[in-house]
């Protein structure tokens, strides 16, 4: 028994002085010096002086080909998208400075949302500054205290911090599981409020969920249903409105979330529904009240490039034969990809080791390819991927580019 | 079930995630002792739902450290 030394160690303890509140990231600290300190380039900290196209700029000094900006229908450049951002910024100014309850919504905010109607053929559209507030909005508002959200296992950040904001009963499935969604939908509570959330794509692997069946027995079994089409808008569908388009279900979904930074080219989010008390959202939904409105030139760049993107059928099918190509290409060299098919134009390379990894993510760098490289927590199993995300703007010559560059960095790393 | 029961199925269900054949008592954590991650937790937690048909969410899951903890959790859900 040594209860007196304990008891002085505690007192010393107590006595040295406040605890360090980042002390508790020490480990990713620690992670991240061991991978530094093995020469690699840092991977999160990445610059690109300019940028030439969608799918070049100058990263870290060197001529480099975008595969990881989510840019997927390369409309950054677009002449007209660009234009009306100019103009809206001349005859509105710079900013909003307010909130778009308060002074906050102008011309050109409401502009948006007529486009994002007219593109989803809905009844109402609710535009937030950002993705991640619209998942973090709209989730939290949904779903409160006492209601059950079930969702994938693999969603995203913004969905799980929605989750946790509402202070909802938050109930996980395996991925893209049908029957694992089920079972959990037959043991809620009668009575409780049921919000099921589900992606169109999941960013990490670029693979799609069986929305059919999982909005059919979400139905059948008294849930509302939110899907987060962020990586289909544009060119997944008949009319480019996401994986609920294509399988024939969009109209039963209740609420579409969705955004600017992908496919759209600009920054911002949405949510797009046919609830005819949508509109009461605005007033109660905290990350949408309390925060500044977007710049006009956002907006009107914003605006349009949703309404080209409805025009978008050359570029969508050059698009899919970019990532078909794409994937052919690599799981012809040897590579293990996320999905056995291309589902979309996310194609994610899987790495043995998060060292490996580093350094093909460097190796690749160095041949002049940027790619993300995705790591836990954000993947799912604890993999590392480099994840390519293709453009409607890569031309056909630089994906055999991109092909040969990933032949010789992972021949060089050992990889294939 | 008593909770004795609840405890013996629970030790039957565990088994295939012990993969280190840890001796399990009420103490055992299942972050630290048994080294669980987030993947191995949510199967885990599957087959024990689907054992008793009941639910445990996420935030029920939050307060549960130890397999003492987790007996009496599921032996109070499976009455409710």
């Amino acid at each position: 028994m040594i209860p007196a030394m304990t008891e002085t160690e505690t007192t010393n303890e107590m006595v040295t002085g406040p605890v360090d509140l980042l002390a508790k990231f020490d480990p990713i600290i620690q992670t991240r010096e061991t991978l530094l300190a093995a020469g690699v380039e840092d991977p999160f900290n990445l610059v690109m002086e300019q940028v030439l196209s969608p799918t070049r700029a100058i990263c870290n000094g060197r001529d480099t080909i975008l595969l990881g900006t989510y840019n997927y229908m390369g409309m950054t450049f677009d002449p007209d998208v660009i234009e009306a951002g100019k103009q809206a910024m001349e005859d509105f100014g710079a900013g909003t400075t307010g909130s778009r309850v308060l002074n906050g919504t102008f011309r050109d905010h409401r502009d948006v949302e007529t486009a994002l109607r007219e593109f989803y053929a809905m009844d109402h559209a609710m535009v937030f500054s950002t993705g991640y507030q619209a998942n973090l909005g709209i989730i939290s508002t949904l779903a409160g205290k006492g209601d059950y959200i079930i969702l994938d296992i693999d969603s995203h950040a913004s969905i799980y911090d929605g989750c946790a904001m509402g202070k909802a009963e938050v109930v996980p499935f395996r991925h893209n599981d049908v029957e694992a969604l089920e079972k959990r939908l037959k043991r809620i509570p009668d009575g409780a409020g049921k919000l099921v959330v589900l992606e169109g794509v999941y960013s990490m692997m670029g693979d799609v969920a069986p929305l059919k069946e999982m909005v059919r027995v979400s139905k059948e079994n008294g849930a509302m249903v939110l899907v987060d089409e962020a990586h289909s808008m544009g060119f997944i569908g008949e009319h480019g409105r996401g994986v609920a388009e294509e399988q024939g279900v969009l109209d039963d979904v209740d609420f579409i979330i969705g955004t600017f930074s992908k496919s759209v080219g600009t920054v911002g989010g949405f949510c797009v529904s046919n609830h005819p008390k949508f509109e009461v959202l605005r007033l109660v939904c905290r990350p949408y009240v309390f925060t500044a409105a977007l710049p006009p030139s956002v907006m009107a760049s914003s605006a349009t490039s949703i309404r080209k993107l409805m025009h978008g059928g050359n570029k969508r099918a050059h698009l899919w034969e970019n990532s078909r190509r794409l994937h052919g290409g690599l799981t012809a060299l040897g590579f293990k990809l996320g999905t056995e098919t291309p589902q979309s134009a996310i194609i994610a390379v899987i790495m043995p080791d998060l060292e490996r990894g580093a350094m093909m993510w460097e190796a690749l760098l160095k041949e002049g390819l940027y790619v993300n490289l995705a790591r836990p927590p954000a993947t799912p199993a604890g993999m590392t991927l480099l994840r390519c995300s293709l453009c409607a703007e890569h031309s056909s010559e630089q994906v055999e580019t991109i092909l040969g560059m990933f032949e010789r960095a992972g021949k060089a790393i050992g990889i294939i | 079930m008593n909770p004795a029961e609840v405890e013996e199925h629970i030790r039957k269900l565990i088994e295939p995630f012990n993969k280190k054949g840890i001796a399990v008592e009420d103490a055992t954590t299942f972050a630290g002792d048994l080294e669980f991650d987030s993947l191995t937790v949510m199967d885990f937690v599957a087959a024990i739902e689907d054992e008793f048909d009941i639910i445990i969410s996420m935030n029920q899951q939050a307060e549960i450290e130890t397999y003492g903890q987790l007996v009496s959790a599921v032996h109070k859900l499976q009455d409710s």
